[in-house]
């Protein structure tokens, strides 16, 4: 499971009031503690804190670019000036987050990361909206693959988020996200990555934890093999664990949790 | 039309280990061996890096061997009355180690003390300039007093010590950490134990990287078909990135071999079967040859024909 650490992200309350008041702590400790709890990337996401949004990006990647010189970052903004002016700026490795599935928008971000050597998430939404079934997410879904072998991604830098909807909102989104995941998996061979903002799911319910470990378990069992989720949260990332050790993706033995991590870390168990 | 290209790239390569200490590396050995490094499948060498071609071992007891079948003890002749002179033949016989299994500390077959033991490893140490793989008798509260002893007669000669099990490894592999050995790790034809006793080794203090895995052998004919398909998932696990099955691995196959009655009886109970002479080398060689093919880095051998014969096919598929 390619893990994105979702928490340096604005629309939490004290990552909000680092970046208001440039305090660097919050942001260097958060980038420490996703990666240690074994986030393959980290996504940076300015949110709500301020509409300087270039310059706050940029000061939060050097910071979390002293942590580490080579933990991807998934520079993750809605604005294509934004992304423009950031991705040149920031060294070491990166994924774009996120273009959105219309040919235009995709022609656009594709190039930029293959200018720059970046990976590419990209969203099963077009100019019609948010997918109401599955057959347009998978429609799109091809559409991202054909572009991003077009401009020279290979498709282990192409990153699909078929787009999950609150549980309390749409009843039938988690099926029809599984039922995608599983048709857009064999979209190339190899396949590209599939992607969640898994706590989506469970905006706004109660059980919160309950409902995004057990989709997460879902959701990998469908084909799923990336999340931009919370790695501090042991247990969600024990059910990813699992589930992919349940999908033979690793061999099973008792001590298999510690077994997964030691691996990821490269140091003995 | 061009052949599209279906060569696999792996993420990973299996570990090295070497066995032996020379008398600049702090030991007394002629030379030493490495095995292991595989960066693809076994033989398939257009997908990857080789690693170290296979080497036999060959296996001696401290006592007991009068119990062998009479092939071997024919092939051996008198030097098998002594465990120094059988070393010596089994250097002349090509041995690349020697395998020194503790059969005489059984406590139902010998029941020696741990001082004699080490006495042996000792004679071995002395007799040839090969590494030396020491192998205990099974009985885990006997092996516990036994090998400390025999790593600590060895020390700096950084041999092979076994075995660990899943139910009994702190004393070994405490006393191999001690005595600067490598350990044998085994497991009960049970991929998922395999690892389990890697990871306790590991959690035990003792590295990964100088382990050998034993997955336990089958002879041709007693599980064989088994033992290939363990060993066969271990290699596809190591090299998809799995550290705690990246080990070099071990094969028991003069053991199990001569365990079977197709390797020993003779011709006269069963006529259709062929000379016993011929029969016996053959029946450890295919038991080989077959482990070679799932990734056998050390076959623990006993029938110098056998030997020969194995010996040649690693010729012909290192190309050497």
């Amino acid at each position: 499971m390619y893990v994105i650490g979702e928490r340096i992200n604005g629309m939490f309350v004290d990552i909000k009031r680092a970046i208001q008041e440039k305090n660097e702590d919050p942001i260097r400790s958060w980038a420490e503690r996703q990666i240690a709890a074994g986030a393959d990337a980290l996504d940076v996401n300015v949110g709500p804190a301020t509409s300087k949004q270039t310059e706050a990006l940029l000061w939060m990647t050097d910071i979390i670019r002293r942590v580490s010189a080579d933990v991807p970052l998934a520079i993750d903004n809605a604005k294509w000036e934004v992304m423009q002016e950031v991705i040149p700026r920031v060294p070491g490795p990166k994924i774009i987050n996120s273009s959105k599935a219309d040919e235009e928008a995709l022609q656009r971000y594709c190039a930029l990361a293959a200018e720059h050597g970046c990976s590419l998430i990209a969203l099963t939404i077009d100019a019609r909206g948010v997918p109401a079934d599955v057959d347009s997410r998978v429609m799109m879904g091809a559409t991202i693959v054909t572009k991003a072998l077009e401009a020279g991604l290979t498709p282990d830098r192409v990153f699909i988020d078929p787009i999950i909807i609150p549980i309390n909102c749409a009843p039938k989104q988690p099926v029809a996200v599984m039922k995608a995941l599983e048709q857009l998996k064999i979209l190339s061979d190899p396949p590209p990555h599939l992607v969640l903002g898994l706590s989506n799911v469970s905006q706004g319910s109660a059980k919160r934890e309950l409902i995004n470990r057990t989709y997460m378990a879902m959701a990998i069992a469908a084909g799923l093999d990336s999340a931009i989720m919370d790695p501090c949260d042991k247990e969600l990332m024990d059910t990813a664990i699992t589930a992919e050790m349940l999908m033979e993706k690793m061999i099973y033995c008792d001590s298999y949790l510690e077994a997964y991590r030691a691996n990821r870390r490269g140091t003995p168990a | 039309m061009t052949v599209p290209d279906v060569t696999e790239k792996y993420a990973a390569a299996l570990n090295t280990v070497t066995i032996g200490a020379t008398k600049e590396q702090g030991g007394t050995r002629a030379k030493t061996i490495t095995v292991g490094g595989s960066a693809g499948l076994p033989w398939l060498r257009f997908e990857g890096r080789p690693g170290h071609p296979p080497v036999i071992a060959i296996e001696v007891w401290d006592t007991g061997a009068e119990t062998w079948p009479d092939q071997l003890k024919e092939a051996y002749g008198p030097a098998m009355n002594g465990l120094a002179d059988w070393c010596r033949k089994a250097v002349e016989f090509g041995a690349d180690l020697i395998c020194l299994k503790l059969m005489g500390t059984h406590p139902d077959a010998g029941n020696r003390s741990p001082e004699q033991a080490a006495e042996s490893v000792r004679t071995c140490l002395e007799a040839v300039g090969v590494p030396l793989i020491v192998w205990g008798c099974g009985v885990y509260e006997k092996d516990n007093r036994v090998l400390p002893k025999c790593t600590e007669a060895a020390k700096g000669e950084n041999c092979l010590f076994g075995t660990i099990v899943e139910k009994n490894y702190a004393t070994l592999v405490a006393a191999c950490l001690a005595g600067g050995h490598k350990i044998i790790a085994e497991s009960p034809l049970d991929i998922n134990i395999a690892k389990q006793v890697n990871i306790l080794a590991s959690d035990a203090g003792f590295p990964l990287q100088d382990i050998v895995m034993f997955p336990t052998t089958g002879a041709l004919g007693y599980g064989l078909e088994y033992v290939y398909s363990i060993q066969e998932r271990m290699r596809l696990a190591a090299l998809g990135g799995d550290r705690q099955l990246q080990q070099p691995i071990l094969c028991d196959v003069g053991m199990e071999a001569w365990r079977a009655k197709e390797s020993k009886i003779p011709q006269k109970e069963a006529p259709t079967w062929g000379p016993a002479e011929r029969r016996g080398p053959i029946w450890e060689a295919v038991t080989a040859t077959n482990l070679l093919q799932s990734g056998g880095d050390i076959l623990v051998m006993r029938h110098p024909e056998a030997i020969r014969m194995v010996r040649k096919t690693i010729e012909r598929l290192t190309g050497a």
